[in-house]
């Protein structure tokens, strides 16, 4: 074999081994997450949070506070390549949608352990926001890097004895 | 609350503050701050990259960049003599490769107890 030929049947293993393994752990990481979102999200299940900006005066409020809660998170390589292939034929890119379910998700769940840790027990005018960082280390392409998500709401103190 | 705080300033992205009237605006006020990422940081993400999940080094810069965002509001809504900010935003714009602004807006606001 010529060392040409040697190159490209190595960097064709490196491909493989990175799909086959990346589909594995990826796969193992986005099963855990989500066993741990649905589990705090059961935990929560009592604990207030709504896009409404308006109460009803009745509600005895005594103080307001901004909760917030945010995540980076990124796609595997595995995934990508999926992905990629995807894109050439368009419809659905299936493995993109639980990786921004899981960031929005995990995003409200942090902005109401911040609510949670500042004393107060319920999250009003909740707002969800998007943003993808580019990585600088790619050149001149833009790669995703990541999607930011970020969770963001008026964390309000009942007075105690009120609903 | 931060100690550096003249007064508590109450923060809230709803048009009023619960349970509070608003007798005087003071108009918009701002904070920003545009950051880079670190290149140890960057390395990380890009091994991270790899297996997915979360990018727990750019999680920790980004919240620790919009709490100076909100700081910064926070400052300018107190030199103007207000005691809350409401209506508040988050917004991100990236402004170069590899960089990106955070900033915060809201409405500063005197607010009385109804």
């Amino acid at each position: 074999m010529s060392p040409d030929e040697i190159n490209a049947m190595f960097g064709l293993v490196l491909v493989l081994t990175l799909l086959v393994a990346t589909f594995f752990i990826g796969g193992a990481l986005e099963r855990r997450h989500y066993a741990s979102i649905r589990q705090r999200e059961q935990n929560y299940r009592n604990f207030l949070a709504i896009n409404f900006s308006h109460l009803s005066p009745d509600w005895q409020i005594e103080s307001t506070e901004l909760a917030r809660g945010s995540i980076v998170i990124s796609v595997d390589y595995f995934k990508r390549f999926v992905a990629l292939l995807k894109a050439i034929f368009g419809g659905r890119l299936t493995t993109y949608e639980p990786l921004l379910d899981r960031a929005r998700r995990e995003a409200l769940l942090r902005m109401i352990e911040d609510a949670k840790s500042k004393g107060c027990n319920a999250v009003i005018n909740v707002r969800l926001e998007t943003s993808r960082l580019a990585n600088a280390t790619s050149g001149n392409r833009e790669r995703l890097a990541g999607v930011e998500m970020l969770a963001y709401g008026t964390a309000i103190r009942t007075r105690p004895g009120v609903d | 609350m931060n100690p550096t705080r003249k007064f508590p300033i109450a923060v809230s992205n709803t048009e009023q503050i619960p349970g509070h009237r608003i007798v005087e605006f003071y108009g918009i006020v701002t904070g920003n701050t545009v950051r880079a990422k670190h290149v140890g940081r960057d390395i990380m993400a890009g091994l991270k990259n790899i297996v997915g999940g979360e990018l727990v080094g750019y999680t920790e810069l980004l919240t620790e960049s919009r709490d100076e965002a909100t700081e910064r509001m926070i400052k300018q809504a107190q030199s103007v003599g207000a005691n809350a900010v409401v209506n508040v935003r988050f917004a991100t714009s990236s402004v170069a490769q590899g960089a990106a602004e955070l900033f915060a807006y809201g409405t500063a606001v005197k607010v009385e107890r109804e």
